[in-house]
């Protein structure tokens, strides 16, 4: 018995194949969503991948958030359903408001790919409890609409209640406010962020470390311990 | 008939690269005098029926939910060559006037 773990396909959505590839290789089961179905398959947890949903038309993510699978996960989410967004994964997830903030262009307008350091800030929500609260990963960073912003005062609630779940270390590749690569919700159920886990998950390709891994076995551990 | 113009800018606070992209080429380009760039969308909605309130309403909702996020941009709703209301303070006034 191993945890089912979907993954939605959005019309644009360029990492739905490497994410279910990482979650295989953590040793749970993936599972293919595509958005025009509300139904999520009875899986256990859902993740966002990265690309350009609606060619990013728009806004980064605001065509996908009315998309029938998203009406479904918001509910979910609200619920308790663990949901990770991944780069678009993560724009999708502030428009529909259940991560606050929102994504704008990198503040010099490139779009940029590299392998970018972060530390993980908080290890207690549902895709981070593998790591340590400090530890210091690296994984890809690849997009044009990075810039992660938000009024003070959620800047300072998020600050207060631990919510910055990744901080860039080393430079700010876009501009993002206070260096904040990731966030997560009050629950620590819903977690968003730029950079891609799903490209370091083994050493023949990305980064060639296992960096990412974490955030698919920490859902794993959760789900079977449940 | 009618043609509804909803603006949608970034808010003030909101850092526009793009527009200080277009703001820094103006000296080069020989228009001077511009000291600030802010740049926005412009959505053209040909309603099927009048532009009346309860039309108004329909599209101020459809620009607070969908046009713009209001997160990070404001709106204005103006009937084309009618006056405009919005989200801005400034367009508030505008409709407490009207």
């Amino acid at each position: 018995m191993t945890a089912r773990i979907g993954v939605i396909t959005f019309p644009g959505s360029l990492d739905d194949r490497d994410t279910r590839r990482a979650i295989r290789l953590a040793g749970a089961e993936p599972v293919a969503l595509w958005h025009r179905d509300k139904d999520l398959k009875g899986v256990d947890a859902v993740v966002l991948p990265g690309g350009f949903s609606y060619g990013d038309y728009l806004r980064a993510g605001a065509i996908s958030r009315f998309s029938p699978v998203m009406e479904t996960v918001i509910g979910e989410a609200r619920a308790g359903l663990p949901v990770l967004g991944i780069c678009n994964g993560f724009q999708v997830l502030t428009e529909t408001h259940l991560l606050p903030g929102a994504m704008l262009r990198n503040n010099h307008l490139h779009f940029i790919c590299r392998e970018q350091q972060l530390r993980v800030e908080n290890a207690d929500t549902a895709w981070t409890a593998d790591y340590t609260a400090g530890q210091e990963i690296r994984i890809p960073l690849k997009n044009v609409d990075g810039r992660y912003v938000a009024d003070e005062r959620t800047l300072d609630m998020l600050e207060a209640e631990g919510r910055v779940a990744f901080r860039y270390l080393g430079m700010n590749p876009n501009g993002s406010l206070r260096d904040i690569a990731g966030i997560t919700n009050e629950a620590g159920n819903v977690v968003g962020l730029m950079p891609h886990p799903e490209h370091a998950v083994e050493p023949l390709v990305g980064t060639g470390g296992t960096d990412g891994l974490g955030f698919f076995t920490s859902i794993l551990k959760k789900l079977v311990n449940a | 008939m009618a043609r509804v113009v909803v603006d949608v800018m970034l808010k003030p606070e909101i850092l526009d690269p793009q527009g200080q992209a277009v703001q820094r080429a103006l000296p080069r380009l020989g228009f001077d005098g511009i000291s600030d760039v802010r740049q926005g969308k412009r959505f053209e909605l040909e309603l099927d029926g009048p532009a009346d309130e309860a039309a108004l309403a329909r599209v101020r909702e459809l620009a607070e939910t969908f046009l713009a996020n209001t997160v990070i941009e404001d709106f204005t709703v103006r009937v084309e060559n009618g006056p405009a209301s919005g989200n801005e303070p400034a367009a508030e006034t505008v409709q407490a006037a009207s």
